[in-house]
């Protein structure tokens, strides 16, 4: 009888669920008709809003959304189309990242944004590629992300550009004979440019000393003593905010300076080394100086922060411009280039015509070469002025002599 | 006893054919619908289904209580990745290891002599054998001291060696062959869903005739009673040994093909709370009942990938409430799962196959029309 | 010196805080014979209360209620998930344990979003001083004395007062100390309500060291915890507390040594190795395998 019970339960339950299922499903299906009438198109974005890289994720999608808020329609076929943002979550992780992917594909988006952190758009590439649905990465720099899809794009600089600037950072900076080579383990993004950084201190004679911090370990006091027993003159840490938080406040109490990747411009990182007190420098995408768009787009994005208290919780808080929230913009225009230039709502035709696309953003120029990345030969170097706690620029690095 | 397990082999083979065309049906479906979630379960509650019963043959038959799985799982799919990466793109996946010492594609060297389709899927099955292989030959390895241990010492070292298998394969010397920490990608998967109906069909057909048989009836009174069992004269570490292996096999048949699904594989997933998951499945479906664990499988997979994800939508809550938001289908749905755990302990099956129900229904009818 | 001191001392902390936890384990496992997987959520659970509560009341307050909510937590999971499987086999017992580790992680993610939290600076413990020329948070030093202090008071209520007799008659014959009048389930309540104490401790030291809370955090240190228990004879509380401190010292010499990667493995690894050189662990009874 108990049993009988059981069985017709788990039934009910299964039956209920797929008519939700079914109802939701059918609510989403392709790019048609929208509820206002006018026809829409949807553009997926593809970005962590938890785990380790949830807090950058979210800024990501703040750039977005603020560039829906500026262009929300595209003429394709002299026919006005409004443009739907469709979220999802990869909790960025690459296992969580496939099926949020495959979530996008079923909603039947037309180009996707994304993600931050390039071990989960490397993880859903492969999906997007099956659907012919182009993908255009903001802040996600390991070349493997592009390489051999011709969906994905980015628009961002890459990994090995990134830590030779770095490694020479190190070197005129700070005069380093010694660097620790502090990274991830199994953070595709973190061990690739801890790797491109080793590398160019083979070139430039730095000795490297380099650990691997296991998942979910938040004990960095280890790291500290071995850089400080090898005589490492500076810390080379490209991890998420949430690791260098911790490592920050250890790495001070030794005193040893630290260098990381553009995943550090982010106000938690401003808080924990003001906090602090230690000396902190890392790359970065964008600089309000650079360029009057950029200004301009500064101004915009704060005043809009600051106009919405969901979104400026959303940026942690505080209405400091992240550089990933400036590429999370340039992504979404250039996007909304490309469906202009495809003239057409169908994904693989919006795949083709982004190669074609020139823009000129915020966080500079986009043209996109053969594997779909940008030349970007601009780093801006920022560090935190511990006094004030705000961040201020160091120098804009081209390609290493 | 020879008829009764041809008549297995004959039925097996017919529902095997017949859910191969189902899920060429449902493929065009989806298609049609746009449904594509429709078919990423189905995709992945097969691959689960074999992982499931390949659990269920050590827990609920033989009453091993391992949580080593993902360990196994992880073996079948780097071998799966390691093997079958095309040579051209091995440059671009060991992008810090110069390609990485393996230079050869298994699926290619028979591309190379019975044509690009044929060949590639020859090669691609003869990898998923070699994954099994390579993790049985683990599971023989850890199963020497392990299966030794009783119950709760026996869960807690095998998640151990789980644990250890994933550093060992994240470790930095390793990484000309593993790619160290870093995601292995761009090999040949399956497109469509039948070919995972048939490899998971017959592999589960191979465990029911392996349960059916003598051995199966010895892992069956091991399970009720070890020393029983061993004053009937079983040997009782071969049996286990020979348990634990055959799990270990299918769970790397199963990690190989769950590689292929993903796309992209990464040892920093196969972590304690996979093997959780599929140790759910298999008490949800009923422990010691193989379709109720390939039944479960796909509720878990449907239940957690897609009919419950209205729930995550706060769009969706009902007039002020702020209930609905990220994650609250994984609440909802670990809540369902304690229920099954704590009130229908023997989940959905109990111990008993499909096939029983049928039967007794049949009985009870003919009784019932004889009543009359 | 100062060199083995660096390394030393934060494996004495850290091992400190696996000990709290561990006690919660051996505790457990002595009376009913469960690997309470959910102990380490239960930690972790911990750790985020004590997040929310200090943004709306000061820290004095927070602390009592955090305690008071951990104890709760670790009382109702007992009464609701293990309390109905008493006469069920041990396997769905554990079973049981793993959903409710399952349920607490997803319920976590859910309230907290899945982002990870920066933990609640508690002021003094958090203070950095400086030993023979170390720089460390005063939390290092004050998790040994506590966890010894805290010990002492646990042999102290197990060897003199009535319940802890009940506990130790529990632990030695389940079913004879029933007959003997005990009160089974008060004595089973009792020994989560003490565990749940000892962890909700563990995770004001464990955070304010490293401090960020996540839904998963305590799942690893809530491992090795057991594997500490296991390590040191399952059952046995100073057995609990050595191995708690020589896991915690070896993770941070292997660490020192740079073969961060192999931290857990070696855990687990040295758990193995116990369980087949000396499976009662260091100061574990004898059990006999009943027929």
């Amino acid at each position: 009888m108990k049993k009988l019970f059981a069985l017709l339960l788990t039934l009910a339950m299964v039956l209920s669920l797929a008519a939700c299922g079914g109802n939701s499903g059918g609510s989403d299906g392709g790019s048609g008709s929208g509820a206002s009438g006018s026809k829409v198109i949807k553009i997926g974005i593809y970005e962590p809003s938890s785990g380790n890289n949830g807090a950058g994720g979210k800024k990501e999608v703040l750039g977005i959304e603020y560039a829906n808020t500026q262009v929300n329609t595209v003429t394709i076929g002299g026919e006005e189309y409004s443009i739907e943002l469709v979220p999802v979550d990869n909790q960025s992780e690459n296992d969580k990242g496939v099926s949020a992917a495959q979530q996008l594909v079923s909603s039947g988006v037309a180009v996707v944004l994304g993600s931050y952190g390039s071990g989960v758009s490397m993880a859903a590439a492969p999906v997007f590629e099956e659907a012919k649905i182009a993908a255009i990465g903001c802040s996600c720099t390991n070349p493997g992300v592009t390489l051999g899809n011709p969906y994905y794009f980015r628009v961002c600089y890459l990994d090995p550009f990134q830590g030779s600037v770095l490694a020479n950072l190190a070197k005129d900076e700070f005069s380093a004979k010694t660097a620790y080579v502090f990274t991830e383990l199994g953070d595709d993004y973190s061990v690739g440019l801890g790797e491109y950084f080793t590398q160019e201190c083979g070139r430039l004679g730095i000795q490297v000393v380099a650990d691997q911090n296991p998942q979910g370990n938040t004990d960095m006091s280890g790291f500290v003593n071995a850089a400080k027993s090898a005589g490492a003159d500076v810390i080379f840490a490209p991890c998420s905010t949430t690791v260098a938080s911790l490592l920050i406040d250890q790495a001070a109490s030794a005193g040893i300076p630290l260098i990381a990747g553009d995943t550090w411009d982010d106000a938690v990182i401003l808080q924990a080394a003001s906090k602090a007190g230690t000396d902190v420098y890392f790359s970065t995408f964008y600089d309000e100086g650079a360029s009057d768009a950029a200004a301009a787009f500064m101004d915009g994005f704060k005043s809009w922060l600051n106009a919405n208290s969901d979104k400026l919780s959303n940026n942690g808080g505080s209405d400091t411009v992240s550089a990933v929230s400036a590429l999370g913009y340039d992504a979404y225009m250039v996007a909304v280039e490309a469906i202009k230039a495809a003239d057409s709502a169908d994904s693989d035709a919006i795949a083709q015509a982004l190669s074609g696309v020139t823009y000129t953003g915020v966080t500079g120029d986009v043209v996109f070469d053969d594997e779909g990345d940008v030349d970007k030969n601009i780093i801006f170097i920022k560090g935190v002025d511990t006094e004030k706690g705000e961040f201020y620029s160091v120098k804009e690095q081209g390609l290493a002599q | 006893m020879e008829t009764k397990r041809n008549k297995t082999i004959l039925w097996g083979l017919v529902l095997i054919a017949a859910f191969s065309a189902l899920s060429l049906g449902a493929e065009g479906i989806a298609e049609a619908t746009g449904q594509t979630l429709l078919m990423t379960v189905l995709k992945k509650g097969t691959v689960y289904a074999l992982l499931a019963v390949s659990m269920n043959l050590l827990n609920g038959f033989t009453g091993l209580f391992s949580l080593g799985q993902a360990g196994f799982m992880l073996i079948g799919a780097y071998t799966y990745a390691i093997l079958t990466i095309p040579v051209a793109k091995r440059a671009g996946v060991y992008q810090y290891y110069d390609g990485g010492i393996v230079q050869f594609s298994i699926p290619e060297t028979f591309s190379g002599v019975f044509g690009d389709l044929v060949g590639g899927v020859i090669g691609m099955v003869i990898t998923l054998v070699i994954c099994g292989l390579l993790a049985a030959f683990f599971g023989w390895l850890i199963g020497l001291p392990v299966l030794r241990l009783k119950s709760d010492y026996l869960a807690i070292a095998t998640l151990g060696f789980a644990e250890i298998i994933r550093t060992f394969i994240q470790y930095e010397s390793f990484a000309p062959l593993t790619n160290g920490s870093n995601t292995l990608r761009q090999y040949p998967t399956f497109k469509h869903l039948y070919p995972y109906v048939i490899i998971v069909g017959l592999c589960i057909l191979g465990i029911v005739l392996l349960v059916n048989s003598t051995y199966g009836r010895a892992f069956k009174a091991i399970r009720d009673d070890e020393i029983a069992a061993e004053a009937m004269g079983i040997n009782l570490a071969k049996h286990k040994m020979l348990s634990f292996i055959i799990s270990s096999f299918f769970a790397g048949v199963g990690g190989g093909l769950l590689a292929m699904y993903m796309s992209s594989v990464q040892a920093k997933g196969f972590t304690v709370a996979m093997t959780y998951e599929i140790l759910l499945m298999v008490v949800i479906g009923g422990i010691g009942s193989i379709s109720g664990s390939i039944i479960a499988s796909y509720l878990f997979i449907g239940c957690s990938e897609w009919w419950l994800r209205f729930l995550d939508d706060p769009g969706n809550n009902p007039g002020g409430l702020k209930l609905l938001a990220p994650g609250f289908r994984m609440v909802v749905f670990s809540i369902f799962i304690m229920i099954v755990v704590l009130f229908f302990r023997k989940g959905i099956m109990g111990e008993r196959e499909f096939p029983d129900i049928l039967r007794q229904r049949a009985k009870k009818t003919k009784k019932e029309a004889a009543g009359k | 010196m100062v060199q083995i001191l660096s390394t030393l001392l934060p494996g004495i902390s850290v091992g400190g805080q696996y000990a709290l936890i561990a006690l919660g384990y051996t505790m457990v496992y002595g009376i009913l014979r469960l690997i309470n997987f959910a102990h380490g959520d239960i930690f972790t659970v911990a750790g985020f209360v004590m997040f929310y509560a200090v943004t709306a009341m000061p820290v004095q307050l927070a602390i009592p209620l955090t305690i008071a909510v951990t104890v709760l937590l670790g009382f109702t999971v007992e009464r609701l998930a293990y309390k109905p499987l008493r006469s069920a086999p041990r396997m769905s017992v554990m079973i049981s344990a793993i959903g409710v580790s399952y349920l607490l992680q997803n319920l976590m993610w859910y309230i907290t979003g899945g982002q990870p939290q920066q933990y609640p600076v508690i002021p003094w413990i958090s203070d950095s001083i400086s030993v023979f020329g170390t720089e460390t948070k005063r939390v290092t030093i004050i998790t040994p004395i506590l966890t010894i202090v805290l010990i002492l008071a646990l042999v102290t209520l197990i060897k003199k007062t009535r319940i802890g007799m009940a506990m130790r008659a529990a632990s030695r014959d389940f079913e004879t100390a029933r007959l003997m009048g005990i009160k089974i389930n008060s004595v089973i309540s009792m020994t989560f309500v003490i565990g749940s104490f000892l962890a909700a401790v563990g995770s004001f030291l464990f955070f304010s060291n490293y401090s960020t809370v996540s839904p998963t955090v305590g799942t690893m240190p809530g491992l090795k915890a057991f594997v500490a228990a296991v390590f040191g004879g399952i059952g046995s509380i100073p057995g609990a507390v050595v191995g708690g401190f020589i896991i915690g010292i070896c993770e941070n010499i292997i660490r020192g040594l740079g073969y961060s990667t192999f931290s857990d493995a070696f855990t687990f690894a040295l758990l193995i190795v116990v369980l087949f050189v000396k499976p009662t662990g260091l100061f574990g009874e004898k059990l006999e395998e009943k027929v």
